[in-house]
């Protein structure tokens, strides 16, 4: 069982360290208490839907900060979207960006807004990168016959 | 003409983390007289609320409540789906205000024996959603006969106080701030499932709703100024009858809008 344990620290570090980098906030906790053994996979398939959200919608901001003519009421509607969901898996440092890149939105400022997309972009890379990391280690523990600890 | 007791409580200027958050959450149960009395009074209001009413025995309530959830994020109908499932509640998830009005049986077609015949006990409705927003809906639902007693809360992830407020002037029962939490979810259940049993009490017993007044015990430390509206001085100094003669509006406004 000693491998479980290493496993199980391990997991509880990793956790720890993301919330002190503020990549995820007390919502991702309530998320995670939200599951049990009737719905074991509930923050997976949250997270999942937030990473298809995600990705549709850096596409669609991609394509609306491309245009001629920039519809900012269109780019503010997606960053809003993006906004929302990343608050309801609290993907803390994602929103950050959002609520930056809103600000850019009203004042109708393109390089800023080109800027933000770039840098949540990057911050969604870093959450995705980190969540699957996450998820990883839960599944070595299940695995190896183990829990995850709370 | 407010302005004294506006000036005092400055609403509008308090930075939302230091509203406490039930009380902000439940405008709508306080009589708006009780706002003027400011942040001292709040803690006091925090404990009359409904959070801090014990729940009786649920099953002494009978059936689980069915809740129809309206939201256009994926996300968001996932977790809110996931809450009350675990609060036991029956829940009905749709992405739009027209799908959730065709739930109902309210886009029109004319067949009032609609759904699947399972009662609604509650609306929970996101604000901004593409096509018909939530505070239209609210109004729909409002409007409707067969629909307007269902309580309705909106759900946002901004706060906004002009926003919060039309909402609850259009008969909103609440407005949650997102993401909403469990404890959101309980204390909603918890209410509702009071106002079924007691509203199958008064059925019984023929009542009329006078409860939340007959709720606050404490009296109220302003005395009215002169051009207080009639409904607010009545609800101050229930015995006293110096009051403005003149009832311009129905719902007066305790502070100062954008």
């Amino acid at each position: 069982m000693d491998g479980v344990v290493q496993l199980q620290r391990q997991l509880l570090d990793y956790t720890t360290q993301l919330f002190q980098e503020g990549f995820l906030n007390d919502q991702f906790t309530q998320l995670q208490q939200l599951q049990d053994e009737t719905n074991p996979d509930f923050v997976v398939e949250v997270v999942s839907l937030f990473f298809e959200d995600s990705e549709r919608l850096l596409n669609e901001l991609a394509n609306t900060l491309d245009q001629q003519s920039i519809d900012f009421r269109k780019v503010d509607s997606h960053v809003h979207q993006l906004k929302g969901s990343s608050s309801s898996i609290g993907a803390q440092r994602v929103q950050n960006v959002c609520i930056a890149f809103r600000n850019f939105c009203d004042a109708q400022n393109t390089e800023g807004c080109l800027k933000c997309l770039q840098q949540v972009k990057n911050e969604y890379a870093l959450v995705k990168n980190k969540l699957e990391t996450l998820f990883q280690l839960e599944q070595q523990i299940l695995a190896a016959g183990g829990s995850i600890p709370m | 003409m407010f302005s004294s007791i506006a000036h005092n409580l400055h609403y509008k200027s308090l930075p939302l983390h230091s509203v406490p958050p039930p009380l902000y959450k439940y405008w709508k149960q306080i009589p708006r007289t009780f706002l003027v009395m400011g942040s001292a009074a709040g803690e006091f209001l925090r404990h009359v609320l409904p959070e801090k009413v014990g729940v009786s025995d649920h099953s002494a309530a009978g059936s689980e409540l069915h809740v129809l959830a309206v939201d256009d994020s994926h996300v968001d109908r996932k977790v809110i789906e996931r809450l009350l499932k675990i609060s036991s509640c029956k829940v009905t998830a749709v992405e739009s205000g027209t799908r959730a009005l065709q739930f109902l049986g309210l886009d029109g077609e004319e067949n009032s024996v609609g759904f699947d015949g399972l009662k609604v006990n509650l609306i929970m409705t996101d604000y901004s959603m593409p096509g018909m927003t939530g505070y239209e809906l609210l109004k729909k639902i409002k409007e409707s006969k067969a629909f307007r007693k269902i309580p309705v809360v909106i759900m946002s992830s901004e706060n906004i106080l002009t926003r919060i407020d039309r909402c609850l002037e259009e008969g909103a029962e609440e407005f949650i701030v997102k993401p909403v939490k469990l404890a959101d979810v309980r204390r909603l259940r918890d209410f509702i499932m009071r106002g079924e049993e007691e509203g199958e009490e008064n059925r019984k017993k023929g009542n009329h709703k006078r409860k939340l007044q007959d709720d606050y015990s404490i009296s109220p430390p302003l005395s009215p100024a002169p051009s207080l509206d009639c409904e607010i001085s009545s609800l101050l100094l229930p015995s006293s009858s110096s009051s403005s003669p003149e009832c311009p509006s129905k719902r007066p406004r305790l502070w100062v809008e954008d």
